[in-house]
């Protein structure tokens, strides 16, 4: 621990102050191992920042000046690490966004990036190959922007990069902006979650303190750069830490799963961080055939973070790799948002994390977590929730009741929290910070309780729909299928399912039809579904058009949605499972 | 072969066996698969037919249609 660079007692004032003494003191070793389809590359902390300068200067050839805002729009690689760290050394704010994927429809997508850089007044795009043309058609006429560049032309120019000069220019302030994460709004328009490098080295000191972080850590990742858990602990705090980091792509890893426990065999991985749906992912996924010989021994720490945590997910995960050396101790939980930073409660490091069984009718109906103690484990009238741990060391949180007031041990209420690793506020919007943050709390909008200090959560307020570690919101949903021929207008509710099988939420759309004939039926479902894929990149699992008047309404008139998802598990879901 | 491909989409995918799938319907595209579940559909694929898809192979261009996924299969056998 005493060796880490960055330590709650010891901590550089701003990321490029560190950047400096990796360059200077850590230049030969392994910053990034990229697992890629033609196989293994590794980059030296060196080669990592003398890449981030090539795209440093391509920046400042468009005028990047500091405090400007920087688009990412790039394949999982090196050239995305390399360009977030290049708008870093100008002291520019880099912001990665999600890469265009198979099911989203390319116009919508190109509305959202196009909506994000005109709002935010972004000063330079850098696109992939492919979207660099299109990028550049769309965006045109944007007053603040100043370029979209080809990242391959960013790659491919062979001029000196003159890192010493570069690491050596000091151009942000503690305080300063380090960088946005977007978070996903339910008006649609995302929220970019400003992040100062004082908050964001704050973060590091007491998250790798909370998970024993040490020089012998390897991490390794096939998580997201776009969302907090991929950024922070599978981009910025290992490499901050001089950390080795092997790294590999989503789509790469979705669609051979093996290769990230081959990692971590290979590479002698010892943390990983997983959403709750990759573990039954992985448990149901891999033949034995492909793993053979697999040894997962390494692993200290598999952290089970940013999707509601199941205990099943972990008995079937652990089932499966027991075998392969997997420690039942390894099992360990965290809950984190981009709000701050990352992580804000981590379980325990070295046993499992504690699960409390509760009465499910208190907890549902009187917003109380009465525990019932383990004799009725297997029970109806019992739930299991696992912990997420407790605050890491420079975080407080408590549990509030409507009116903001703290509530007692064991009352379900929202989650507020305190700490040095908050947000600034989201960019540009005053009137977001303001609804979210009060007198030095930030209230997540999350709720659980806390027992005996321990945070559980059970639930997220706005009906907040997560697939695969993706949030939805099913306000963003039911706008998009308002205008569809067969459909009554507003008479559509989305809510999500729980899958036990896949451990995530499968998205649910009740719709009322003003048709009965069958292929016209279909016909709705098809655009439903296609709609929903295109614009939100997540799948409709259940489409279940009924008949007027099906649907539950509020006294005010308003779809009452989580009345109808009840409905429609007790009387859909439940009642003819053959039938499905 | 198309009816089994057909049934277990409608079962385990959809989950609507009463659902009108026809052969040229985009699954990807059109949302009724998604990436997690292509990776099981070629584990059904592999298990059933005896065709094995690299993971390259897994992707809208090339599986979007129940067409294209038997035409792909035949091609393998």
């Amino acid at each position: 621990m005493s060796d880490l660079p960055i330590t709650p007692d010891r901590r550089p004032a701003t990321l490029l102050e560190q950047a400096r003494w990796l360059a200077r003191e850590r230049p030969d070793e392994t910053a990034v191992l990229l697992i890629e389809h033609e196989g293994e590359r590794r980059l030296t902390t060196h080669d990592f920042f003398t890449g981030a300068a090539r795209f440093a200067g391509a920046l400042e050839a468009c005028g990047v000046k500091p405090g400007d805002l920087v688009v990412l729009v790039l394949q999982h690689g090196e050239a995305v690490l390399n360009g977030f760290w290049g708008a870093l050394l100008l002291g520019a704010i880099p912001s990665i966004f999600p890469f265009l994927s198979d099911k989203l429809d390319r116009e919508r997508y190109f509305d959202s990036v196009r909506q994000l850089v005109d709002h935010s007044g972004v000063r330079v795009v850098i696109a992939s190959p492919e979207l660099h043309v299109p990028l550049q058609e769309r965006l045109a006429g944007i007053p603040s922007l100043a370029a979209v560049l080809n990242v391959d032309e960013v790659v491919g120019a062979r001029h000196a990069v003159p890192l010493q000069e570069y690491l050596h220019r000091n151009p942000a302030q503690p305080d300063d902006t380090a960088f946005l994460q977007h978070s996903s709004g339910s008006t649609g328009l995302q929220k970019g979650v400003m992040l100062s490098h004082r908050a964001v080295l704050n973060q590091i000191a007491a998250y790798s303190a909370a998970v024993n972080l040490s020089p012998d850590d390897v991490v390794v990742s096939w998580l997201p750069l776009y969302h907090d858990m991929g950024l922070i602990a599978g981009f910025i705090m290992p490499v901050l830490q001089g950390i080795p980091l092997v790294l590999m792509s989503p789509f790469h890893w979705v669609r051979d799963p093996k290769i990230l426990l081959w990692a971590i065999h290979h590479h002698r991985g010892t943390l990983c961080w997983l959403p709750n749906f990759a573990y039954n992912f992985l448990a149901t996924r891999i033949r034995p055939a492909a793993i053979t010989g697999l040894d997962l021994s390494s692993l200290r720490a598999v952290i089970n973070c940013s999707e509601p945590v199941y205990a099943e997910s972990h008995r079937v995960f652990l089932e499966q790799y027991a075998y392969y050396g997997l420690r039942e101790s390894a099992l360990a939980t965290c809950y984190a948002m981009a709000e701050n930073t990352f992580a804000v409660t981590q379980s325990a490091l070295g046993a499992p994390p504690k699960l409390d069984v509760v009465d499910r009718r208190a907890l549902m109906e009187d917003r109380q977590a009465v525990p019932v103690g383990t004799r009725y484990i297997v029970s109806l009238q019992t739930t299991t929730l696992v912990s997420c741990g407790v605050p890491i060391p420079n975080c407080d949180i408590k549990i509030v009741d409507e009116q903001r007031q703290p509530l007692p041990e064991r009352r379900v209420g929202e989650i507020a929290l305190r700490s040095d690793s908050m947000l600034t506020g989201y960019y540009q919007r005053p009137d977001a910070s303001a609804e979210v943050m009060a007198d030095g709390w930030y209230f997540t909008g999350d709720m659980g309780y806390l027992a005996d200090g321990e945070l559980y959560i059970t639930g997220r307020k706005k009906d907040l729909i997560i697939v695969g570690g993706k949030n939805v919101y099913p306000q963003d949903i039911e706008n998009l299928l308002n205008d569809i021929p067969g459909l009554h207008p507003g008479r559509a509710v989305a809510f999500g399912v729980f899958n036990e099988q896949l451990g995530t939420e499968d998205v649910a759309i009740v719709a009322e039809a003003d048709t009965d004939d069958l292929d016209a039926r279909a016909d709705i479902m098809r655009e439903v579904r296609a709609r929903v894929a295109q614009s939100t990149d997540v799948m409709a699992r259940y489409v279940h058009l009924v008949d007027a008047k099906w649907l539950i309404k509020t006294s005010s008139g308003k779809i009452a949605r989580r009345a109808n998802r009840e409905k429609f598990i007790n009387e859909v879901l439940n009642k003819v499972p053959e039938q499905r | 072969m198309r009816d089994q491909l057909r049934e277990y989409i409608k079962a385990h995918m959809i989950k609507d066996t009463s659902y009108p799938l026809k052969d040229d319907e985009p699954l990807i595209t059109g949302g009724l698969v998604d990436s997690f579940s292509l990776v099981e559909l070629a584990i059904f694929i592999e298990d059933t037919f005896g065709v094995h898809f690299d993971d390259p192979e897994l992707t809208a261009a090339n599986m979007n249609t129940v067409n294209q996924i038997l035409s792909n299969i035949e091609a393998k056998q």
